[in-house]
């Protein structure tokens, strides 16, 4: 399979910049500095076409940060995002243009990502014909298509988006990425706000427009149940860097890294009844001053010096499976 | 306290909201009990009444709603019937909550330590710096390093997790026999979910508090709950044994909930979705509440089905519940 999206080095600082006051403190000699916050820190990953991948990762790991810069929606500080094996910084703007609207991107709220004074039929119909994609007065019939294709009902598409339940909410915003007929969609968390009864639903919706529309997913989320059923490879962050890669029945199986350990053993499932929960020690450390070497040392029952020291680099254990742990080497 | 019967009996609880469009019957008819030491999970979706439960059997429902029939026996005080300074007394005492966002239990702008400490001293007869070590002692309980400097802090000074771990320290620090816990974990990340999980299971053991963990979440419940009550639109829909209810859910609602869950499937295959989505309510079917999205209704789904109890222990709302085996 080809690659539809890969990263190098893709990183993302941000820097709260010092005031005045500040400035002119550190020009009398007092220790302050810029706070920098590696939100992504050097990541390298791919996903080829027609693949669902799952990226996991807990608060601020940086995932929405990796989602949004692929969807181009965030500027990246350094590295690149290839899209079809072109750098999209080199792009000319034509062709920019395009590549921008092959990958879409799916939000989290479905309260906040739709304009409230806009009609649904000019939230989803804009885009396309603003695109060319299609003649403005071909507009309302192809609203009533993408409508009937993501289970709405089209009589519904002067209505506002407060006239909607979440379900249907997300239902809408999942219309208007697809309105503009793209290859690639990144979900971050986008079921996340839902009731398990909806989710179901919007989760069977992404698995029917993948079979009939031929998507590739990017699907950020914090929820190991939903990633492990709709995704084909799961990637593991924490605080800015990935940490491991596999297929998703061999991550699920034999998690690598103690921190994938940790994280699939606190997930609560429904076969463990009243079990005695094994907490792991410790909290994610803030992202402004992650500790050194590899960052999940404080809280790994297995860390060493050499953890402590040098950071892992993300290299395979076998076929197709990445680890970032010190721990492979020495086994 | 008395004796031998349960902590907490809850007996057709109503609590209505009488507003402009109409009165929404938020929980209409719920009964349930908890034994000490023993822990409920009170399971549904958004709007169906869990949390306005909770609310109610700690006598914090705000006009325009109102309790409107029912008792709440605690350890066979009904609380309904007691007045506010009674009630004041048990709040905090032997009654606590915790909401799902701590900064509800917490005072911006008091330090922690005050905050703890006037929670003992307002129940306890002991001194401020007897307060104070329990405060202290709390703390550390609930997995916070360095406690004592973690006192002479304000909340705004903790991570999210750190400030639920808080309220968890405020709802504990008086021994209470009763805990409402209200999707406490749903906003944290799962190996702090796990953290507060294991403190609460653990005090829950230690010093034979009651718990109700309200939540959406059934895989949470699995891990913590002796029995489990399902709620939807106001009312008790299926009721059982942790195991009963999950392994043989015999309401169509819970086994649809449960048929959504994607663990419960191999992956990628089609979710059993329920159809359709909670009503309204304020315009709530006649009948049954569930049957305009229910595959089992017909006709007699028209009348309002009783609670019943088919099975010693286990009680269900319908007229067309599966036959109890594996879903």
């Amino acid at each position: 399979m080809t690659p539809i999206i890969e990263t190098r080095d893709l990183s993302k600082r941000f820097v709260k910049r010092l005031d005045l006051a500040a400035r002119i403190a550190g020009s009398l000699g007092a220790d302050v500095r810029e706070e920098v916050v590696r939100a992504v820190d050097r990541v390298d990953m791919t996903v080829r076409e027609g693949e669902v991948v799952g990226l996991v990762g807990e608060s601020g790991c940086g995932k929405s940060t990796l989602g949004r810069m692929i969807a181009g929606i965030l500027p990246p500080t350094e590295g690149r995002i290839l899209f079809r094996d072109v750098d999209v910084a080199t792009m000319d703007e034509r062709e920019g243009k395009r590549a921008a609207l092959q990958v879409q991107m799916i939000f989290q709220d479905p309260f906040a990502s739709l304009n409230p004074r806009m009609r649904i039929e000019d939230i989803i119909g804009e885009a396309p014909v603003i695109h060319g994609i299609v003649a403005p007065r071909d507009k309302a019939r192809y609203v009533e298509d993408v409508m009937r294709r993501v289970g709405l009902d089209p009589d519904y598409r002067r209505r506002y988006p407060h006239q909607f339940s979440g379900g249907q909410r997300q239902r809408i915003g999942i219309a208007r990425a697809l309105a503009v007929k793209p290859e690639f969609l990144v979900c971050d968390e986008a079921i996340a706000a839902l009731d398990v009864s909806i989710q179901a639903q919007i989760l069977n919706l992404f698995m029917d427009l993948k079979e009939a529309l031929n998507l590739t997913y990017l699907f950020i989320s914090h929820d190991l149940g939903v990633v492990k059923h709709i995704s084909d490879r799961v990637m593991i962050m924490y605080l800015g860097r990935i940490v491991e890669v596999a297929a998703t029945g061999a991550m699920f199986a034999t998690p690598n890294h103690p921190y994938t350990q940790a994280l699939l053993n606190e997930v609560p499932r429904l076969d463990q009844r009243r079990r005695t929960y094994q907490p792991v020690a410790g909290e994610i450390p803030s992202p402004l001053d992650p500790p050194s070497g590899c960052h999940f040392h404080p809280r790994c029952p297995h860390a060493t010096r050499r953890c402590r020291e040098e950071a892992p680099a993300l290299r395979e254990i076998a076929p197709g499976r990445l680890s970032a742990c010190h721990l492979n080497d020495s086994t | 306290m008395a004796g031998t019967g349960p902590t907490l009996r809850v007996e057709g609880l109503r609590t209505h909201f009488f507003t402009n469009d109409g009165i929404v019957k938020a929980v209409d008819d719920v009964s349930f009990e908890v034994d000490r030491g023993h822990a409920l999970g009170l399971v549904g979706e958004s709007g169906c009444g869990k949390t306005v439960t909770g609310f109610s059997i700690i006598g914090l429902v705000d006009p325009p709603g109102r309790v409107t029939d029912g008792r709440i026996l605690f350890n066979g005080e009904n609380l309904l019937t007691a007045g506010e300074k009674r009630l004041r007394s048990l709040r905090g005492d032997r009654i606590a909550m915790i909401f799902q966002d701590p900064m509800m239990t917490l005072n911006p702008v008091l330090k922690i330590e005050t905050q703890m400490v006037e929670t003992v001293l307002a129940h306890q007869n002991v001194d401020r710096s007897t307060a104070r070590q329990m405060a202290r002692d709390a703390m550390g309980k609930v997995g916070i390093p360095s406690p004592d400097e973690r006192l002479s802090a304000y909340p705004h000074q903790f991570s999210g997790g750190m400030r639920q771990r808080v309220a968890i320290a405020i709802a504990f620090i008086n021994r209470p026999d009763l805990i409402i816990a209200d999707e406490p974990t749903t906003a944290l990340d799962v190996t702090i979910q796990g953290q507060i999980l294991f403190e609460a299971q653990k005090l829950c053991r230690e010093a034979g508090t009651a718990l109700i963990w309200i939540t959406h979440d059934l895989a949470v419940v699995a891990g913590l709950a002796d029995r489990i009550c399902v709620m939807y639109a106001g009312r008790i829909v299926e009721e059982g044994t942790l195991d009963d209810v999950l392994d043989w859910p015999i309401h169509p609602y819970t086994r649809g909930l449960l048929n959504s869950v994607p663990s419960q499937k191999k992956s990628g295959e089609r979710l059993e979705q329920i159809p359709g989505m909670t009503p309204s309510p304020l315009n709530l079917p006649p009948g049954c509440a569930f049957k305009t999205r229910c595959p089992r209704a017909d006709r007699a789904c028209d009348a309002e089905p009783e609670l019943r109890e088919p099975v010693p222990g286990r009680r269900i709302r319908c007229f067309h519940p599966h036959t109890q085996g594996p879903s």
